[in-house]
């Protein structure tokens, strides 16, 4: 219609007119006035297109956590942080950005998918990449020198993300780390045995934990030959090993990246490599290895990680496993990470993927590049992928057929007459002042039958039905939403009876 | 301007360093310039390891971290507050950081300044989230639901000027409750203002008020004094500055500053400056210029049911006008009736008799509302009502000003009256 056109125009119009008087920041009374016209000629085009159009998607790679989600979300959470603290941990939390050079140069090749904020005028900001980097930041800031902390929060990646493996641009990481000058190891060891607790806890299948050494690769590459400007380049190639086969891997150095080829079949040589402390034992006595001082040095801290391990009664799941690179720039020394060996399926459905769960290493440099005095203080943690575990638990969950509640409601406050809402009302708010958890539906005279639906629907498991006859003797009945049997409690006892039958503890919210 | 050239590497930290940090007067463009130049010399010429900073290591304005011991604090309050929405059966609900900036730039006309934007790095244009409440309305259509009791607790990210003294940040978290869908009216309303209670009470913070309105109320009160409708919004704002400033300069900046006839604003002021509780509404659907707004009735209609449902989940007390009482009355006796001084005069002589503290109004025939307002603002727990009927019947209404009637024999009063006040 012409008329609507030429008003979705005015409308158009006026709302740049208002924009560009906010950003002139024009008189406020002119700008209220100018939004109050707006506002009635958007009423005019009617109650259906004053309405504004919503784009309903999240952003690409970021998800809602719906109320079955946020359930797995807090089961998974609290088997970790319950580890987290039974290895003494103390908690901090830090800002959702960082200043941009803050993030600048610690992410080596992943810089490019750190996410800027705009320059609006104040300080230049980024979004955390990782909680590492804002817990050196945290140490230098407070001039600490030795803290054991676990952090939980979200962290943000311009990855391509693959949703279907629960690869996310927006995801949350679990760290925690130890940072102190302490004898060597022993910090180390404790992050694998929590790494091994939460993973066994979980229940989410067998898994692995592969190990290396920062220093362990650096001297393998140089004697094999690799120019020390292609360091980090072939790192990163070997990293692929896990999922790319070596010819794959061997490929991509010598026809990406210029590697000479012979040099590329000397690192073939070790990093198809895996093993127990054995293959420890055997690189510490290799000739060509055993010249390069840092190399040296990463197998001697492996050997004592692995007597360590051995005590702490993990080692059966712990490989050595020379082609583990990480593509952090930031680590030093052990490097780590843990990967599913089969993911529990349904049948015939396609597996999740061999995919790593947790991953960590040791980074003794990075507090010292904050620090103004470039004060180092060495660091050692762990990173547990919860979204990836959230995906398996959510699918087993899915396969067993098992309720998941959404809501913790122990009781539901219904009526079976009409015009008892005033008694639902009172009795739903003397239930929550005793800290027990009630509902009642928003209807002045729901049915019966509607109430009853609600419970099984919610997994509610009791209702405490409100009757005529029942409030002149003094009772409620109390009905099992399983059994379906009712019993009349007297009213004064009802807290206790809903208490005793869902164990609550006598504690009040 | 200094030579560039080739330095040694702590020379020239120190150099850009200074160059880097201008006085605010200097040029900008010029400091741009500089600070490219600086990445591009810092980066080629210093190993990554070997960087050494030439900033001061900060968190970004109006943001901080939470150390151990004000992680301990937080999560206790926020334990405490989600048990409390876990109490009324409400699911959790998260969602990302942040939103198509389409999706958070139509709802927020009046805020669109204060939004943080990301850079557009070739993809989708995002903006960090304002709110919870918006979000959860496009999660609400993105999953065509109807109904929904959800709770969200989440940080929000707002480029206000913060002032960190008045704990206004620009990153803080909410803590969103909220109920959607078509029920009978006011019974969710009454639920939320009954989970506030709960909080606010459980975190023992010390007393606490509740004020309560209707936007429909404020919109009738406004067209029967004749404030034009284009002005309505700026003088809500005017108006929502009462609990800081007094009435005589909110009355100024409506008449100085928003071009409002002043008649208008005395009859507003007539209005803004009440506060009780359901004698309130019951007052002011009486008043006969406010009746003639269809909205205004609505509002106070909706707010008296809303009341009734308060008093059964017993909070009622926090959502009166005064909370500290300054005299220790307790009843008032009052009457409908007019002519009836006589009988409130001997009526109140037995009771001062009888050691009960007591007040009436000076008036000859007041209003029953008027005083139950009064009773209401002083706080007066009961009152006692005399009419006729109730004289000849030989009995007397003696009310609980929080709950409800009660009919009592004449001869009685005293010792209902004693066995009330004394319990707890």
């Amino acid at each position: 219609m012409a008329n609507c056109a030429s008003l979705e125009e005015l409308v158009r119009l006026q709302g740049e007119h208002v924009r560009s008087l906010k950003q002139q920041k024009a008189n406020a009374e002119q700008i209220e006035e100018e939004v109050a016209k707006l506002l009635k000629l958007k009423a005019q085009l009617g109650p259906d297109e004053s309405k504004q159009k919503f784009v309903l998607k999240t952003p690409k790679g970021t998800r809602d956590y719906s109320p079955r989600q946020m359930a797995v979300r807090e089961k998974v959470f609290d088997v970790i942080i319950r580890c987290f603290k039974r290895h003494g941990a103390e908690v901090i939390d830090t800002p959702v950005f960082e200043l941009k050079e803050t993030l600048t140069g610690k992410y080596g090749e992943d810089s490019k998918l750190i996410y800027d904020l705009k320059d609006q005028g104040g300080e230049l900001l980024s979004l955390r990449y990782d909680l590492t980097v804002p817990f050196a930041r945290y140490l230098a800031m407070n001039k600490l020198t030795n803290i054991k902390r676990y952090h939980i929060a979200k962290v943000y990646r311009r990855d391509n993300p693959a949703m279907t493996r629960g690869r996310y641009r927006e995801f949350y990481q679990c760290d925690f780390d130890i940072a102190g000058q302490f004898d060597p190891m022993i910090p180390d060891a404790e992050c694998l045995k929590i790494m091994c607790e939460i993973l066994g806890s979980l229940q989410i299948g067998d898994f692995l934990v592969k190990v290396n050494d920062r220093r362990i690769l650096d001297g393998m590459f140089a004697i094999c030959g690799v120019p020390d400007s292609k360091f980090r380049t072939i790192c990163s190639s070997v990293d692929k090993l896990d999922k790319v086969s070596w010819e794959d891997v061997k490929n991509e150095m010598v026809g990406e990246k210029g590697l000479d080829p012979e040099v590329a079949d000397r690192i073939g040589d070790y990093v198809q490599k895996h093993g127990g402390v054995s293959l420890v034992e055997q690189l510490l006595q290799d000739p060509k290895l055993s010249q390069n001082k840092q190399a040296l040095g990463g197998l001697g801290d492996l050997k004592l990680l692995f007597e360590y391990l051995t005590l702490f009664g993990i080692a059966d799941k712990i490989s050595f496993d020379l082609s583990l690179a990480r593509g952090l720039d930031y680590y030093t020394g052990v490097i780590y990470e843990a990967v599913l060996l089969q993911t529990p399926t349904q049948a015939g459905e396609e597996p999740l993927g061999v995919g790593s769960v947790a991953a960590g290493g040791r980074y003794d440099g990075l507090v010292g590049m904050f620090d103004p005095k470039g004060r180092k203080v060495p660091c050692v943690g762990l990173s547990i992928g919860v979204e990836r575990i959230f995906s398996i638990v959510e699918q087993r969950l899915e396969a067993s057929e098992e309720k998941v509640r959404t809501t913790e409601t122990q009781v539901l406050v219904a009526s079976a007459q009409k015009k008892l809402l005033e008694e639902r009302l009172k009795l739903v708010s003397e239930l929550w002042d005793a800290g027990i958890k009630a509902e009642l539906l928003y209807k002045k005279n729901p049915k019966l039958l509607n109430q009853l639906q609600y419970c099984e629907e919610a997994g509610i498991p009791l209702v405490a039905i409100i009757g005529e006859q029942e409030l002149k003797d003094g009772v409620i009945k109390l009905r099992s939403v399983a059994s379906r049997e009712e019993v009349d409690v007297r009213r004064e006892d009802l807290v206790e009876e809903i208490r005793r039958r869902t164990s609550q503890p006598l504690c009040i919210c | 301007m200094p030579q560039l050239g080739f330095l040694p590497r702590r020379a020239c930290a120190a150099l850009l360093s200074q160059m880097l940090r201008p006085p605010r007067a200097a040029c900008l463009p010029a400091v741009c310039c500089h600070s490219q130049v600086a990445e591009v010399m810092l980066t080629s010429q210093l190993k990554p390891h070997q960087e050494k900073p030439n900033f001061i290591i900060k968190t970004p304005k109006g943001t901080r971290d939470l150390s151990p011991q004000q992680m301990v604090v937080r999560e206790k309050i926020l334990d405490m507050v989600i048990s409390c929405f876990k109490r009324h059966g409400a699911q959790g609900l998260d969602t990302p950081a942040f939103e198509l900036k389409e999706t958070l730039t139509e709802k927020y006309n009046e805020q669109s300044g204060l939004i943080y934007d990301l850079e557009d790095q070739g993809g989708e244009l995002l903006s960090l989230r304002y709110d919870l409440t918006v979000p959860f309305a496009r999660y609400l259509a993105m999953n065509k639901l109807k109904k929904m009791k959800r709770y969200q607790v989440g940080k929000v990210w707002r480029r206000e000027s913060p002032t960190i003294v008045q704990g206004r940040y620009r990153e803080f978290y909410q803590c969103d409750f909220d109920i959607a869908g078509q029920f009978d009216p006011m019974i969710p309303d009454a639920e939320c203002l009954k989970i506030m209670c709960e909080i606010l009470s459980g975190l023992q913070l010390g007393d606490f008020l509740i004020k309560v309105n209707d936007r429909r109320i404020v919109d009738g009160i406004f067209a029967v004094c004749g404030v034009p409708e284009s002005k309505f919004r700026t003088i809500c704002a005017s108006m929502d500055k009462l609990d800081k400033i007094s009435w005589k300069d909110v009355r100024h900046e409506m008449v100085a500053k928003k071009g409002l006839a002043p008649e208008v604003a005395d009859r507003i002021g007539d209005y803004v400056q009440h506060h009780g509780g359901i004698s309130l509404v019951e007052q002011m659907l009486q008043d006969p210029r406010l009746s003639q707004s269809e909205q205004a009735l609505e509002g106070l209609k909706s707010l008296k049911l809303l009341f009734e449902y308060l008093t059964l989940f017993r909070i009622t007390e926090k959502t009166f006008g005064e909370k500290v009482r300054t005299t220790e009355t307790q009843v008032f006796v009052a009457t409908p009736q007019k002519n009836f001084l006589q009988e409130r005069l001997k009526l109140i002589a037995e009771l001062w008799d009888a050691g009960i503290k007591a007040e009436m109004l000076y008036k000859n025939d007041p209003k029953l509302l008027t005083q139950l307002h009064y009773c209401e603002n002083t706080g007066i727990p009961l009152v006692v009502i005399i009419g006729e009927q109730e004289q000849q019947e030989g009995v007397i209404k003696l009310r609980s000003v929080a709950t409800r009637e009660e009919v009592i024999k004449r001869e009685h009063l005293v010792a209902e009256i004693q066995r009330r006040v004394s319990q707890p």
